[in-house]
């Protein structure tokens, strides 16, 4: 029965552990280096965009393990169109508008030929990537267009250092440090009222786990803030980033239309008969993944505080594997929000860790399809065990 | 005569955790059908998979004996070259191949780079005429029916020169005709020398067939009867050793019956087929169910049943429909839709609860509230511990056994995967249930609580209509009986009129003044 539990421990927990892994390895190569307070703001804000459409991704990969292969092109056409419509001098907030708007377009516009016109979801992404790559180099004419409006590049992360202004003072960052606690408070008290509900109503829990997952979460936010507050703070993108994951954690978890997401992957059939109009869900989905690369559009010319044509080739492919590894069954169904966010670390720290261990880029690539085949393996075989 | 062909000694797996079978013991004479009957869980596949290999030498503990000599196995391969073959439940040929292509697959004639057509094909088309198939094998498997298909499966293992033919549940998606021809076939091959082994849940089939008849409760073997007799073996002489107990009563008795007001009239329902829009697969049909009644459809595979019940719920079935659909004295206008089905408190529960009912990957709780969401949720926020609540209610009213409703629907047996089923569409809150097979596949003891669940509905005043192919479990159940042929409405009786001659005297005319 021991055996029995650390096994189910080690199912449950394998890409955490993988992480963990992962990140000692690393500190023993760096000297310690990755563990540096610059290098983990470096990790949060060079990977944003990879946590925002990871969220999108996930989405469309519960109806059935269906991938949206436009994402980075799309990510690139929204970008190009607020970068000209402010070097026009347009408003800032009306291209922010703008450029959410034409995510959300092109996602419903994929999602109408996929859900209702059935065509493979494969195949509609990738004329959409074709397309809108194209269309970015239209829109720029094939040139960098650069972004100067200050207010747009602090409030999206831009310049790649842009930090939440130190309202406190102090040696170190305490705003940072005094929205870590308050964070960790918040979560704290969430997780003992639901624990309080689930005592009232007689549902049985495992006590180990229950006290140990959230002892780990809080001690981890706590070190990551003390950490950012060390260097400048919080990371601006850090606050986006952190928006969409909570919002699409209660998507997936607590709503109807994210029970839906999980019924279509599981059994398709069963859920239209079930009275759900499966065909909504598939644009759900689709929708909600462009609306989704119009942000990381955002966030990624904000970064970069310029729009180019080449930006965002091969970001549809990093939010794919952030999902796999972290855990998303390819047949649909199955796969979590906390899964995805583990993935998308994972794939940060490999690539920080080998940058800064001066691996040149090209086997940086190497290592990452490694690890995403080994992490897929790792989830088929432990579940093949079962039978 | 009496010479043993297999024997299974001292068999014992274990997977963590559990003993799937504790020292079982098998003997198979040559020249015999013998039937392995047992519950769900029993332990029947298990054996088999043993002996085919499926589960290597090394994984079990005991002996495999077959024609004098111990076995060992490491896979399916080394089975089949001493001529044990096994035929699985699920028809595992594919439909965009032909029949030749599907028969030798990984048999293939000729040489590895270069397959030998001719061969194929003229060997497959002679096994297809041992097995009674007029068909050329060189037709495509999907333009056959299942019954076909079936035979097809035979006469793959027949090409496999099988001495030793198991059979999993050979007619559980065939209807009554086709069975007793492929038992009929059985028997024909027992004759000139075969050796077979019939997993079913068919007792009636196996006091036709079988020779003898080992049943396996919780892993072990409990007793082998023989069936040599003048009178064929009493079905509940069987069902004795497989639940421990006698089963004096096969369908609970009805109390309470008071049969209300007609709550849903369909009348002159035309359906077609989807495919082949000029053909109907319901033919004008009407049919009627009063409040608290019992309504038992019954027809052979390919009667139109499920078609008729599908276009009935939200025309979820077919295209071109005609025909009017009242609910309590109104007439409806129902439009493509189930959710619109549901909105006027009709429920479907599906023949196929693994492909069309349930989503195997997600938990108990999921699927229960699947169908009606919204009445857990606040404007589209589920309010989990309400979900919890409920699915915790029906696991109890329905005594799904399980420890806790997060266990995945995948892991339960085929009961207890009815069970929850059934639990989702009660949840819906329907006035009018249409139940598919509602006991397909699970075993008597679970079918016995499906039939009370039944009972019970009625008697809370919902209509309940039960298509089934099984003629006792229609006798048994309903209140009044349909009998459907060929897409057509063709009878109806009284449960106290009809029997089961009566029954099949219908549908045989009907056949013949078509």
């Amino acid at each position: 029965m021991k055996a029995n539990s650390v096994g189910a421990f080690f199912k449950k927990y394998t890409m955490v552990l993988a992480l963990v892994a992962v990140a000692v390895f690393f500190s023993i190569t760096t000297q310690g280096k990755i563990l540096y307070p610059q290098n983990l703001n470096n990790l949060i804000s060079q990977n944003g965009y990879v946590f925002v459409l990871a969220a999108g991704m996930l989405l469309c990969i519960l109806t059935g393990g269906n991938i949206d292969l436009a994402v980075g092109s799309v990510v690139c056409f929204a970008g190009a169109i607020g970068a000209v419509m402010m070097q026009a001098g347009i408003s800032m907030w009306l291209a922010v508008l703008a450029m959410l708007a034409v995510g959300l377009a092109i996602g419903a516009f994929q999602g109408y030929w996929i859900a209702w016109v059935r065509v493979p979801p494969f195949i509609a992404t990738l004329a959409g990537m074709y397309a809108f790559r194209g269309l970015s180099n239209v829109v720029l004419q094939g040139y960098t267009v650069s972004i100067d409006n200050q207010t747009f590049l602090k409030v999206f992360g831009g310049g790649a250092d842009c930090y939440v202004p130190d309202f406190l003072g102090g040696e170190m960052n305490m705003t940072c440090m005094a929205a870590g606690i308050a964070v960790t408070a918040i979560y704290l008290a969430i997780t003992i009222r639901k624990a309080a509900v689930q005592k009232r109503m007689g549902i049985h829990q495992s006590s180990a786990a229950n006290i140990l997952q959230p002892a780990v979460i809080c001690v981890l936010i706590l070190w990551a803030t003390w950490k950012l507050a060390q260097y400048k703070g919080i990371p601006t993108v850090l606050i986006w980033v952190s928006l969409v994951l909570l919002a699409y954690n209660y998507i997936t978890t607590n709503t109807a239309i994210g029970r839906y997401l999980y019924a279509v992957g599981g059994n398709e059939k069963a859920t239209a008969l079930s009275g759900v109009n499966t065909n909504r869900v598939y644009f759900f989905a689709y929708a909600n993944m462009g609306l989704l690369a119009g942000l990381a559009g955002i966030l990624t010319v904000a970064r970069a505080s310029s729009a180019q044509p080449t930006y965002g080739q091969g970001y549809e492919m990093d939010a794919i594997a952030s999902c796999f590894i972290g855990g998303a069954s390819a047949y649909g169904g199955t796969g979590k929000i906390s899964g995805v966010i583990i993935g998308a670390i994972l794939m940060g720290v490999i690539n920080q860790g080998m940058s800064i261990m001066g691996i040149e880029t090209n086997y940086q690539r190497v290592v990452k399809g490694i690890v995403l085949l080994v992490a897929v393996m790792f989830d088929v075989l432990s579940k093949r065990e079962k039978r | 005569m009496a010479e043993i062909l297999l024997g299974m000694r001292n068999i014992t797996k274990t997977f963590p955790g559990v003993k799937a079978l504790d020292n079982v013991n098998l003997e198979v004479e040559r020249g015999e059908i013998h039937a392995l009957v047992g519950e769900n869980g029993a332990g029947k596949s298990t054996l088999m998979n043993v002996l085919s290999g499926i589960y290597p030498y090394g994984t079990y503990e005991g002996d495999i004996v077959y024609e004098g000599e111990v076995c060992r196995f490491t896979n399916i391969k080394d089975s089949e070259k001493k001529g044990i073959v096994i035929i699985h439940q699920e028809l595992a040929l594919i439909p965009e191949m032909t029949i030749g292509e599907n028969m030798y697959l990984g048999n293939e004639r000729g040489k590895k780079f270069a397959i030998d057509w001719n061969t194929t094909y003229a060997e497959a088309d002679k096994y297809l005429k041992m097995v009674g198939l007029t068909e050329s094998s060189k037709v495509q498997v999907k333009t056959i029916g299942t019954g076909k298909q079936q035979l097809v499966e035979i006469a793959k293992a027949l090409a496999k020169q099988a001495r030793l033919l198991i059979l999993d549940e050979p007619t559980s998606s065939l209807n009554e005709e086709d069975s007793r021809a492929l038992l009929d076939l059985m028997l024909e091959f027992k004759k000139q020398g075969m050796t077979m082994i019939i997993i079913t849940h068919k007792l009636n089939e196996v006091a036709y067939v079988a020779d003898k008849i080992t049943v396996i409760r919780d892993g072990t073997t409990i007793e082998t009867l023989e069936n040599h007799g003048p009178e064929p073996i009493s079905e509940e002489r069987i069902i004795k050793g497989m639940v421990g107990r006698e089963m004096t009563n096969r369908f609970p008795k009805r109390e309470n019956v008071k049969i209300g007001d007609v709550m849903m009239e369909v009348e002159h329902w035309t359906v077609h087929h989807p495919l082949y829009p000029e053909r109907k697969v319901v033919d004008d049909v009407s049919i009627n169910v009063r409040k608290g009644e019992v309504v038992g459809i019954y027809g052979l595979m390919g009667a139109g049943r499920t078609e008729l019940a599908m276009s009935i719920f939200g025309q979820s079935y077919g295209v071109n429909f005609s025909g009017k659909l009242k609910i309590d004295g109104k007439e409806v206008k129902m439009k493509k839709s189930e959710a619109d089905a549901i909105k006027h408190k009709i429920a479907y529960v599906t023949e196929d609860r693994k492909g069309n009912g349930l989503v195997l990957s997600q938990s108990i709780k999921v699927n229960t509230s699947l169908a009606n969401l919204g009445s857990v949720s606040n404007h589209m926020v589920i309010d989990k511990d309400r979900e919890y609540g409920v699915a915790e209610e029906y696991r109890e009213k329905l005594k799904i056994k399980t420890p806790s409703v997060e266990q995945l629907v995948g892991n339960l047996s085929g009961g207890n995967q009815q069970k929850v089923l059934l639990a989702k569409w009660m949840f819906a809150e329907p006035d009018i249930l249409i139940l598919d097979e509602p006991t397909r596949g699970i075993d008597v003891g679970a079918k016995y609580e499906i039939y009370c669940i039944i009972n019970d509905l009625a008697a809370a005043g919902k209509s309940v209509i039960m298509i089934s192919s099984e003629l006792p479990e229609v006798l048994g159940m309903s209140d009044r009986i349909c009998i459907m042929n060929a897409s057509k409405m063709i009878g109806e009786m009284k449960a106290e009129d009809a029997t089961q001659e009566k029954i099949m005297a219908a549908i045989l005319q009907a056949g013949r003044g078509a």
